[in-house]
């Protein structure tokens, strides 16, 4: 087992695991972060990462925002993994609760702990804003993402998800 | 969901094997800890052996001991070798209309069980259970 330190929450560096680090994502991982994801996906979204660090960026260090970015790296600053989460109010009638949009972990190093230590970092973030649930949303033939999720205690909650293909309007079928 | 009895068995049987990797129990012992009928349960330890969900050993000492990786074994791994696979036949009716929209429901059912099952490992059940209290028989 890996000794996790915990530092003091004004340090950059959130944790240290072994020799990784967890720390607040910055506009400058953009590539990084848009080519892991991209890897894993086989779909690289360049533009929208760079948007989500930008939007992201007033939550990285906790100051007055409840969005965080969180990205777990190697010592020589490689990056390994990271997480997405925002705390939501009154979403469809819910009290607040901590979002995970998003976790992903390098697949060369998959099962060392890293998702878990994200995962941790980022519920950590939602317990200091006040929340007291955390939840997300996962395809569920995504067998792998939900495995995850399940092993670290989460459940099915009380929200079902529905969706449907909306018909092309007359005057859009028109346009094409 | 309904669960067959020898889906049951099964998975209690795999539950409690793979609580220790260095753990041997033979059927007798794990029906008795469960209250179900060993005769039954022997049936289902065969079933799990041939699945290489377990193995057995002989001689003084023996018995069955847990033999997956319960990180990456699901519960749907151990509910599909015991319960009907796939959508099975077309019910008399399902050709209508009615039939058909009542089909893609059940499928959803069906789908989301699936779902369930396949994302809940062995490992996760383990950490899972003392967080929950037992029913009351």
């Amino acid at each position: 087992m890996r000794k996790i330190t915990a530092l003091k929450p004004v340090d950059k560096v959130l944790a240290v695991i072994g020799a990784h680090r967890i720390r607040a994502a910055e506009p400058q991982d953009s590539s990084n972060i848009s080519a892991l994801e991209g890897r894993i996906t086989g779909q690289p979204k360049p533009d929208y990462w760079r948007d989500m660090l930008g939007s992201y960026a007033s939550g990285l260090t906790g100051g007055g925002s409840d969005r965080y970015f969180l990205l777990a790296e190697d010592d020589a600053g490689k990056l390994l993994g990271f997480v997405l989460g925002e705390v939501r109010a009154w979403e469809f009638g819910s009290e607040p609760a901590g979002w995970v949009f998003a976790i992903n972990v390098d697949p060369e190093i998959r099962q060392a702990g890293i998702g878990t230590v994200l995962f941790d970092a980022v519920c950590q973030r939602f317990r200091q804003a006040g929340v007291r649930s955390v939840r997300t949303m996962v395809d569920r033939r995504d067998h792998l993402i939900l495995s995850f999720f399940r092993s670290q205690g989460l459940m099915a909650g009380p929200s079902i998800e529905l969706e449907m293909e909306l018909p092309m309007s007359r005057e859009a079928r028109g346009a094409i | 969901m309904r669960l067959q009895k020898a889906t049951r068995f099964g998975l209690y049987a795999v539950l409690e094997l793979a609580r220790d990797p260095g753990l041997q129990l033979s059927a007798g012992d794990i029906s008795r800890r469960y209250g179900i009928s060993t005769n039954h349960l022997a049936k289902v330890m065969r079933e799990l052996g041939r699945a290489g969900l377990v193995a057995a050993e002989r001689g003084v000492g023996g018995g069955y001991r847990f033999a997956g990786n319960a990180k990456r074994t699901t519960l749907w791994d151990v509910v599909s070798l015991f319960e009907p696979a796939g959508r099975g036949p077309v019910e008399p009716g399902e050709e209508t209309q009615a039939g058909a929209a009542l089909r893609v429901v059940l499928d959803e059912v069906a789908e989301i069980e699936e779902a369930t099952l396949r994302s809940i490992s062995i490992d996760t059940m383990l950490k899972m259970r003392p967080r929950v209290k037992a029913q009351a028989a």
